[in-house]
């Protein structure tokens, strides 16, 4: 394993876009953060700027307005990257399967940007912590 | 100092203050997640964010001025390590000094500051264009407060412009120099940008604001750069107001002769430093962030008005001898 990927590993930095979610994957993130799940305990930060940032959690179905954003968003993080589908929605539309303004999932408006960009997800109505955790370990354990 | 000291001290200060800062990172994470009642990340943790962020691609704007967006944590690093170096040499070597070292210290303290509004600057962002007028802003609101602080430290101890012989005197013990640490610790507070007063970097308007285009190893050298004024302010307002950091026991060890009762002052002046510290991460972690006028308004007004006050005690107290104004 090259130090690049072993310190990656120890000190993942995540930035947070919403493409269009309800809040309600967004809360159960900032969740992480809080005294009973303390996620700094791996060394994993929440910094402000894409550009910081070693994995993007994509919350929502990628509407037609975001999807330009998150691409935009995926180009300006430095590599390399992980990104996180995180909840049904960001995985495979959800509820909004059908809706005129999806043009989602998370996973096909990342590959028209990057075909080899490394995708980890997680499903769940929101997605519980203790999931989050265990998906960012078990896509940190591949890389 | 014999010359294989000198010599070990030259190879040694520069990685041991690298060290030391990474450890008042760790320090400042740790004790912050005390606070909020977590547990807060490993020891190692900021090492691994430095080695990551090494390893990690640059990223340069394309309408960035190249040079300058480069250059600038280069140098704010250089004025901070310079900074270190001389507050060691103030410790290790009080015997040689040179006259007016205060007035060095001042100008190379506002250099990683300068070089962050550069930096900030040329990098051709919107948010990082908020974040560098309020980082001007705020440069110009804590200079004026800290200078004044200081000339109350020059009044107290006779007109001495030269660390090492402020160092000799323990000036916090008067109501003067009292008003004049409190200040002089919000100023620093500020040069830290530690909440209240990280205006400039403020993650959630301005998106890290200052160092918002930073990416990789440009910004792995402004973590670093951060992590030395972790050690070089705290240990300037130790030499300057709270009697000096003796580092006798460890020059004698040097020297090959133990001296068991040097211990105690070395302690001492370990607890003075992890004091400091610890005052700063617990305002950091009690108080709000402030808009960008309430700091200027703060520094200007109520530090003023206090430093004007603490600026006259001193003054009576040296012409009529009393030691405690």
């Amino acid at each position: 394993m090259s130090w690049k990927i072993w310190s990656l590993k120890k000190s993942p930095w995540v930035f947070h876009v919403n493409t269009g979610a309800c809040n309600n994957c967004d809360i159960e993130i900032v969740n992480l953060l809080t005294p009973k799940f303390d996620v700094e305990r791996f060394g994993i930060k929440l910094v402000g700027s894409p550009r910081h940032a070693d994995a993007l959690l994509v919350t929502g179905v990628v509407t037609r307005q975001a999807a330009p954003r998150l691409q935009e968003v995926y180009r300006q993080t430095s590599k390399p990257c992980v990104v996180f589908a995180i909840g049904a929605c960001a995985c495979d539309k959800g509820i909004f399967t059908t809706g005129y303004h999806v043009v989602g999932p998370v996973d096909k408006i990342i590959r028209e940007v990057d075909p080899n960009a490394i995708i980890a997800y997680v499903p769940g109505c929101p997605p519980k912590p203790e999931a989050m955790i265990s998906g960012i370990v078990q896509a940190l354990s591949v890389l | 100092m014999s010359v294989p000291l000198n010599v070990l001290f030259w190879i040694v200060v520069i990685p041991g203050t690298v060290v030391l800062g990474l450890l008042a990172c760790w320090i400042v994470r740790k004790v912050s997640a005390l606070v909020q009642w977590r547990v807060g990340p490993p020891l190692f943790q900021p090492f691994y964010d430095v080695v990551k962020l090494m390893g990690k691609e640059i990223l340069v704007p394309q309408e960035a001025q190249k040079a300058v967006f480069m250059a600038a944590p280069l140098v704010g690093m250089a004025g901070v390590l310079l900074l270190s170096i001389m507050l060691w040499r103030v410790a290790f070597v009080p015997a040689k000094p040179f006259v007016g070292d205060i007035i060095v210290a001042i100008y190379l303290m506002v250099l990683p500051s300068l070089a962050l509004i550069l930096g900030s600057s040329a990098s051709a962002s919107p948010h990082a264009a908020v974040g560098t007028s309020r980082e001007m802003k705020l440069v110009m609101g804590y200079e004026l407060s800290l200078v004044l602080a200081l000339i109350v430290v020059i009044i107290k101890t006779g007109g001495t412009l030269n660390l090492a012989e402020i160092a000799q005197h323990t000036t916090v013990f008067s109501i003067s120099n009292m008003l004049a640490f409190l200040v002089a610790l919000l100023c620093v507070q500020a040069k830290l940008g530690f909440v209240p007063f990280d205006i400039a970097e403020a993650e959630t308007e301005v998106a890290s604001g200052v160092l918002m285009e930073y990416s990789g190893a440009l910004l792995a050298v402004w973590k670093l750069a951060h992590a030395i004024m972790l050690v070089a302010l705290p240990l300037f307002l130790v030499i300057v107001f709270l009697g000096g950091f003796d580092v006798t026991f460890l020059t004698m060890v040097f020297r090959g002769t133990f001296e068991p009762t040097l211990i105690m002052p070395l302690v001492w002046s370990i607890c003075k430093y992890v004091l400091v510290l610890v005052l700063l991460i617990l305002i950091k972690n009690t108080n709000p962030r402030v808009r960008i006028d309430q700091a200027m308004k703060f520094f200007w007004v109520y530090c003023g008005v206090a430093l004007v006050a603490a600026i006259i005690l001193a003054t009576i107290g040296k012409n009529f001898g009393v030691s405690w104004l």
